[in-house]
Formats: structure tokens, sequence, C-alpha cells
């Protein structure tokens, strides 16, 4: 295709844009608003993954918690038991001092909170890495065997939920985001078609002089993508700046315990947006292919 | 460089438009295609342009079976045919220029090209300085002359001119009649479907007439043979 008919072309889209505005702004925004549905569960979803991922890369260990006023000899047993286990890597012990003093390192400037405490309420804990996550339940079960040991605190069940809670969002959302999509297609097709009629005489007048299918379909197809990505682009500034909002709600309430678990805003978009704009310039095209259909054929 | 063979088309519910059409036109001719309303003249110009393919025989065109083009190639082929209707077919929010220049723009012709030619076409139809007009401000002759030239812009070899007369008054007509024979005598093949019987039996060209989907007559210098 030469560069003056791809000019001819986008001009043409535009020009089908501007004529019928107001069904140019009805497609925008159902684009608009089945994409800001797409954010709401994409949103959820990446973070749940992303707690999922990092409780599991945190949690390919377990902390078993020791009975208090064990004797140092027996807390060394403990510890030559606890690697002889089959599936454990190695393990590391953190006294109660250790644990009080990594818990005021993680509550940051909150930490001067920890100092009026009179006595350490932490227990002493082995950190026990498993060789691989699959064997952790036989591992688990081993070491609730061995006297001495309080508890084991162990998050395979949290993670277990947040991927099942992940999945349902998941499916929920594919199947509202399809309905969605589906009106927008509809909407968009409807819009190029009103185009579609304004140009019909010129559409015939083309095909009696030879133009051939995608020499009058492209300025169609052009003007369904700019549709469906202006939708797209305003969907991501929208979900970018609510999800910012929230974002800095969540970190000034729970402070930086929770945030390190949340997504930033900037990453996310990273994460949505060519999704976005593929989504959003997809459902243009489809929509303007499907209300050509009929009118193509001579 | 025309040639039906045994063509036949048979529309849905076993409609049948033609049947059994064997014609051959040479380079250069004049054809007029008569007959009754409804008899098989539009059929017949739309198996030409390939708006619709035969159900039998064989359409061979420039010593090129078509019968069987594929809908890719079909633009293709139209781009050596030129189309005249009956009520011009202009863009109304083109000038005369533009509408010409728009048949070049849309097989991407060269924009050198295209300056060169548009205004030598509008010259031999005779329309040079009405070129910066829009049609609501020409005349029915005048727009049909801007047809005619938006037909022959891309040169092609076959003009097929579905009564181009039919909307305008007799003094009107025979301006056009003029042009179209000025083309004709330049070396394209011109078929030309009409109902005006004192255009055909004046211009004693080549008559092909069709009633009930068949010819039933094709003469050297025919005449119009039906009354009004």
């Amino acid at each position: 295709m030469k560069i003056k008919t791809m000019g001819y072309m986008v001009k043409q889209g535009f020009v089908g844009l501007w004529r019928n505005r107001g069904m140019s702004i009805a497609s925008i925004g159902s684009v608009t608003a089945s994409l800001l549905v797409l954010g709401v569960i994409i949103t959820l979803v990446i973070n749940m993954n992303n707690i999922a991922l990092m409780g599991q890369s945190q949690f390919d260990n377990i902390q078993v918690y020791l009975e208090e006023e064990l004797e140092n000899d027996e807390i060394d047993s403990i510890g030559t038991e606890l690697e002889s286990i089959e599936g454990v890597a190695y393990v590391e012990y953190e006294s109660q001092d250790d644990a009080l003093e990594k818990m005021k390192e993680s509550w940051g400037e909150q930490g001067y909170l920890l100092d009026t405490l009179e006595n350490n309420p932490l227990p002493n804990s082995y950190i026990v890495y498993f060789e691989e996550l699959e064997a952790s339940q036989t591992v688990v079960h081993n070491i609730q065997g061995i006297s001495g040991v309080d508890e084991v605190r162990y998050y395979q069940d949290v993670i277990d939920n947040l991927i099942n809670i992940a999945d349902f969002v998941q499916l929920t959302g594919l199947f509202l985001i399809a309905i969605l999509g589906l009106i927008a297609v509809f909407i968009i097709s409807n819009t190029i078609k009103i185009t579609l009629n304004a140009r019909k005489q010129e559409i015939t007048i083309m095909k009696y002089v030879g133009a051939t299918n995608w020499f009058i379909r492209w300025p169609f197809v052009i003007e369904g993508m700019f549709l469906g990505l202006i939708g797209a682009l305003f969907a991501l500034t929208i979900v970018y700046f609510a999800y910012e909002y929230a974002y800095n709600l969540v970190y000034a309430r729970f402070y930086a315990l929770f945030a390190e678990y949340i997504v930033p805003a900037d990453a996310m978009l990273q994460q949505i947006s060519l999704m976005f704009v593929v989504l959003g310039i997809g459902v243009g095209v489809l929509g303007s292919l499907i209300s050509m259909r009929k009118h193509l054929k001579v | 460089m025309i040639e039906f063979q045994n063509v036949g088309k048979t529309y849905r519910h076993e409609v049948v438009a033609l049947k059994d059409i064997n014609i051959k036109i040479d380079k250069g001719e004049f054809v007029f295609l008569v007959g009754p309303s409804g008899a098989g003249k539009s059929t017949f110009i739309k198996l030409l342009l390939h708006e619709e393919k035969a159900t039998s025989g064989k359409i061979i065109m420039n010593d090129q079976d078509i019968t069987g083009v594929s809908n890719r190639n079909i633009p293709l082929l139209r781009r050596s045919i030129g189309v005249i209707f009956q009520d011009f077919r202009l863009l109304p929010n083109k000038t005369v220029y533009e509408n010409v220049a728009f048949a070049m723009e849309i097989v991407e012709a060269k924009s050198r090209d295209i300056r060169r030619q548009v205004p030598m076409v509008l010259g031999l139809v005779g329309l040079s300085d009405k070129a910066k007009k829009y049609p609501n401000e020409l005349s029915g002759g005048e727009m049909q002359r801007v047809s005619i030239a938006r037909s022959i812009i891309n040169n092609p070899s076959i003009v097929i001119a579905d009564e181009p007369t039919g909307n305008l008054d007799p003094d009107t007509a025979w301006e056009i009649m003029r042009v179209l024979r000025h083309i004709n005598q330049r070396g394209t093949t011109i078929i030309m479907a009409t109902h005006a019987k004192d255009i055909v039996d004046i211009m004693e060209q080549r008559v092909i007439a069709i009633e009930k989907g068949t010819v039933i007559r094709d003469d050297k210098k025919g005449v119009y043979g039906y009354e009004d």
C-alpha cells in the first residue's frame, strides 16, 4: 500500500468518527465501560496472584515455634532432629530476641512501639527450609510429632485459598467481560454501519471502478480501531488513577505492612496497558468487520 | 474481445434470467442492447460487470476466461471496464474534478498522472470550464458527461452504459451520444442498454435484442424494433 493511500484511509477513518460523533462517543463509552470492569477484575486477580506468589517464595519455609522454657541443649537436639527429617534442606534458629528485632525492622517507623514491651512475647523458633514445596505436607506432619514443638506456622492453606479465590474472580470476571465485550462490539458495529450508509453511494462507485475490498474496508477498520483505542485509553487512565488512589489509601491505613504485598500503580499500569490496548483495538476491528460483512458484497 | 458461449443465468427459486446466450463483440464496436424491461438486459450487464456469476456457459473477455474468476480478482477485472448509469451516481460533496480524480485515486494512481489525466479527459467531454463546480450546479447533461469522464479516466477497453440518456431531454441525449461516439471512435468498445428508439434508429449501429432471457435479434446495422 502506498503512503498516500494510507493517508487517505486514516483521513477517511477520522471523517467517519467525526461525522457521527454521538455514536462514536457511545461506542467509546461502551469499550471504556467493559474495560473498566476488566480493570477491576484484573487488578484484583493480579494482586491475589502476587500475594500467592510472594507467599510461596516467602514460605518455602515454615516457622516452627518451640515451647517456652526449654533448655539450650533441648533446643539444639530439636534442631538436629528437624534437620534429619527427609525433605528438609536446612534449618535456621531464631531466638526470641532475634524475632523481636526482626519485627521492629519490619514495622519501620512504628517500631518504637515495641520498645514499651516489658517481656518479649515471642517464642524461640526454628525456620525450616524445604527441599521442595511438594513434600511440605509430610514434613510438617513429621515436625508436629517432635516433642518440644509448640506450633507450626504453615501458610499453605492461606495460599491455596487465595489461588482459589483468584480463580473464581477470574472466571466470573471473564464471563462478565465476554458479555460486555459483545455489547461493545455490537455498538461499534452499529456506529460503523451509520458511516457505511452515509458512504454507500461512494462505496458503490468505488466498487464499479475497481477498488479492492480492502481498499474499501480499511477506512472503516481504522474507524473501529480508533473507537476501541480511545475507549481503551480512557479505561486505562481511569483504572490507573483509581488504583493509585486505592493503593495510597491502603498504604496510609495499614502502613508498609500490607503495602509490600500490593502491586504499585505504575507496575500495574505496565501489566495491563498492552492488554487493554490490544483488547480495545480488537473489539473495534471486530465491530467494523461485522458491520461490513453484508455491505461489501457486489 | 467479449464472448458469451452458451451463457445462462438462473437466480434462486429457479428464476431464469438468461439462457443459452451466444454473443461475440469485437474491439471497438458500438453495441445497443434493447428489449423490454425485465427481459434480461440488466442481468446481461451484471454478468459483464461480474456483479453476478453465470450459472452455465463461459464468458471470455480480453482473451481471458472470466467465468469462474475469484472474488479477489473481480476488482482488477473491473478496472478494464468503465460504467455509466442512468442516474449519474456522482458524489455530491466532491467537485467535477474530484469526482473524476476519485476513480484514479482508488486504483492508487500516481498524483502526477492524476493531475495530467483528469484535465485531459474533462476536455474530451467538454467540461474544462466546469472543473471546480459541484454536481448540484450542473445540468443533467453535464452531470452525465462527468460520469462519462469518470468511466473512461482509467482507460478501460470497454464502456458499459446503462440507459445513459434515460433521464435527459432529447437534445441533451444527443449531446451525450456524440460524446460516446467520440470515445468509441478512439477505440473503446461501447455497450449501451437503452429504450431510446430514435437514437438506436438514427445511429445505425449493431443492435442486440434480448427478450425472455434469449437473444432474439442481432443485426449489424439494426433498428430499435419496438414501439415505445
